[in-house]
């Protein structure tokens, strides 16, 4: 922790205050994998850093959305429920034996659609982001057992393809297909938020709305595509799980939001609103990802000390946004 | 003519007009689709009856709720009741399980004066992060939601924890009166609270302090403490709720225990006409949402519906009575009708400095 805030201090005279969390993370990552790596002689495997993507691609997706919303100084508790709706949806159709193709589109529409309404209540009757995306994960998971009460095995071809398909030297170290789409989803979204206007109205909406409001930016457009967006990201997180896992079940992704939003805080972004970036986000995915392989690693210790210590990281980074200064109320 | 439209209109405006009406409509629907469902009757002296179970099985709901009603009328929001549910009940159970006589009163008691404890320091936690440290309740409260199923699952061992304890098991299904326990437990609870904000000045502070809490210290109460406050008195109702949520199976699960039940108790307090924004919460109003929820569960069971997709009819209600409360949503589709501006009366405020 002493090394810590020195560093920080150290480049507070260089650095913007903003930069600070993402560093932070970047530093504990880079802690986390020496203790990985001093520890356990597997960990230095790059197949080891390959894994930690390959098990967290649709993960990062879905955090990549959730930054987006949680920009704006909302909230998006919809998306865990909305993923399991998507492999869902996915399962159910190609059973009855639809063609990939359409089943694809299906279920890359049910999730921008469903943000698209949640977003349009969420402005045009001035709710809580909170209480509709709510509404929005109760009904998802809700169809989600509508449509089956159990899981259902996904045998199609194109799915097992993309699920098998090793990305790099078939005999050494590999990625799979979800990790290239997730790489793809986290390019985009850097792009946007950093270079477009959707991304300049997202930051200007988060610092303060009513400026944003005053000063002539398209509020209720930006928010109502932010919570798009996040369905989008769900959706086609939704599928890449269904490439990871080959299956739909009504009770997947359960609890996935906080795991979700945990990712984005503790990859810096200020859950206000306007001040984050989707690098940290991408970190943050990371430290979860390789607190579970160094829990997996040790193997004495049990899968709930994952929640215990991503509890305790998210409290860890709440305080340093704090302390740093950073407007957080 | 003129005086009963303008009472219908005092009627349908009413907070708690739609949260009963749609009450009304589900025990009719319940009624029509079997007809003994309002039948109450009395057996071994005890009172059986659908009514009766409804009752019974909100009672954890409505305790929860009570006390998230206090934290969101401060304009905050608790997300650890779940796991504090979990907690106290893993704790209770874990203990009564080490002893050697597991019927023993003293044993029992001892129990859940541990479990109340530790939830109290909990609750203690969240309240410092949010009254002393100045984070964002729902981030505050996110920690210990996450972290707390960890802690809840470690006491556990990640195991289903069975009991068999007589006086423990009391708390859930057993009866006083004719009726179960658990309404005597929630009532007191509803009672007590009732008391302690509507006979002293707490209610009041409280409320102030959601309306505007700068604007409440510079008029000489001490925010912190109350907002401080409401986060403990939040943990110790979810302590109770969770003793009585295992007590009802003579079980812990660290897993299961208490889940979702942080957002069925914030829908509880809203569909009772508390605004998440703070500043005015109505205990009545608390109830009647969780017997509603409750209501609706029940009625999606005995339809022969899976219990999950229960949660999209609970989407629906949220959605729908959100929407009649929202000013936006009533501008929009009552434009036509004269605007009836709700009158808030306001309590009188005191003169005098108020001790926080």
């Amino acid at each position: 922790m002493t090394t810590l805030s020195l560093t920080a201090a150290r480049t507070w005279a260089r650095l913007p205050r903003r930069h600070v969390p993402v560093l932070a993370t970047g530093f504990l990552l880079l802690v986390l994998y020496g203790v990985g790596v001093s520890q356990y002689r597997a960990f230095s495997g790059v197949q080891v850093v390959f894994n930690v993507f390959i098990d967290n691609g649709f993960l990062l997706v879905v955090a990549v959305g959730m930054t987006f919303v949680i920009l704006t100084g909302g909230i998006d508790l919809s998306v865990g429920s909305v993923v399991a709706m998507t492999a869902m949806v996915s399962a159910f159709l190609l059973e009855k034996g639809t063609p990939a193709a359409l089943v694809l589109l299906v279920a890359l529409l049910i999730g921008p659609t469903l943000g698209f309404l949640m977003g349009c209540v969420i402005h045009f009757f001035d709710i809580q982001p909170f209480i509709v995306t709510l509404a929005g994960m109760f009904f998802a998971r809700g169809m989600c057992t509508f449509i089956s009460g159990s899981s259902i095995p996904i045998t199609d071809g194109f799915w097992t393809r993309m699920s098998q398909a090793r990305i790099g030297n078939p005999s050494g170290n590999f990625v799979s297909v979800s990790v290239l789409i997730a790489f793809a989803v986290v390019v985009v979204a850097g792009y946007v938020l950093a270079y477009t206007r959707l991304g300049r109205n997202v930051y200007a909406i988060g610092g303060n709305a009513q400026s944003a409001l005053l000063m002539g930016l398209p509020v209720g457009r930006t928010r109502i595509a932010v919570y798009t967006i996040s369905g989008l990201c769900a959706a086609v997180g939704g599928i890449l799980l269904s490439f990871y896992t080959l299956s739909g079940a009504p009770l997947i992704a359960v609890g996935m939001e906080l795991d979700v939003i945990a990712a984005v805080v503790i990859g810096g972004t200020v859950l206000t609103g306007g001040s984050g970036y989707v690098f940290g986000t991408v970190l943050g995915v990371l430290v979860l990802g390789v607190i579970q392989t160094l829990i997996t690693f040790d193997g004495s210790l049990n899968s709930w000390w994952t929640k215990i210590v991503i509890g305790g990281l998210l409290f860890a980074f709440i305080l340093l946004q704090r302390l740093i200064g950073i407007r957080y109320k | 003519m003129t005086g009963t439209r303008s009472g219908f209109r005092a009627l349908t405006t009413h907070r708690l007009f739609w949260p009963v009406a749609v009450l009304v409509v589900l025990l009719a629907a319940n009624t029509i689709h079997r007809p003994g469902f309002l039948s109450v009757q009395l057996r071994d002296g005890h009172l059986y009856g659908s009514l009766v179970d409804i009752v019974r099985l909100s009672a954890p709901l409505i305790l929860v709720a009570l006390g998230m009603t206090l934290v969101i009328a401060t304009g905050g929001i608790d997300l650890s009741v779940g796991s504090l549910c979990a907690i106290s009940g893993a704790i209770a159970c874990l203990y009564i399980s080490r002893q050697p006589d597991q019927n023993s009163l003293g044993g029992v008691l001892t129990a859940l004066a541990l479990g109340l404890g530790v939830a109290l320091v909990l609750g203690a936690w969240n309240g410092v992060l949010v009254a002393v440290i100045g984070i964002q309740p729902i981030i505050a409260t996110l920690i210990l939601m996450v972290a707390g199923r960890g802690l809840a699952q470690l006491i556990t061992e990640g195991q289903i924890l069975t009991i068999n304890s007589d006086p423990y098991k009391a708390i859930g299904v057993g009866h006083l009166l004719t009726l179960p326990l658990a309404i005597f437990i929630a009532l007191a609870a509803a009672l007590l609270i009732a008391a302690v904000t509507r006979r002293t000045a707490l209610g009041l502070i409280v409320e102030s302090v959601g309306g505007n809490a700068r604007a409440s210290r510079l008029a000489g109460i001490r925010s912190g403490r109350v907002t401080f406050l409401v986060y403990v008195i939040s943990a110790a109702c979810a302590a109770v709720a969770g003793f009585m949520m295992t007590a009802n199976v003579s079980s812990a699960d660290g897993n299961a225990a208490g889940l979702w039940v942080e957002l069925d108790a914030i829908l509880a307090v809203v569909i009772g006409g508390t605004s998440l924004a703070g500043g005015r919460f109505s205990l009545g109003g608390t109830i009647l949402g969780a017997l509603l929820i409750q209501t609706l569960t029940t009625t999606v069971y005995a339809m022969n519906i899976s219990p999950q997709t229960s949660l999209l009819f609970k989407a629906v209600v949220v959605i729908a009575v959100c929407l009649i409360q929202a000013p936006g949503f009533r501008a929009r589709f009552a434009r036509r009708r004269p605007a009836a501006v709700p009158v808030v009366t306001a309590p009188e405020q005191p003169k005098e400095q108020v001790p926080a």
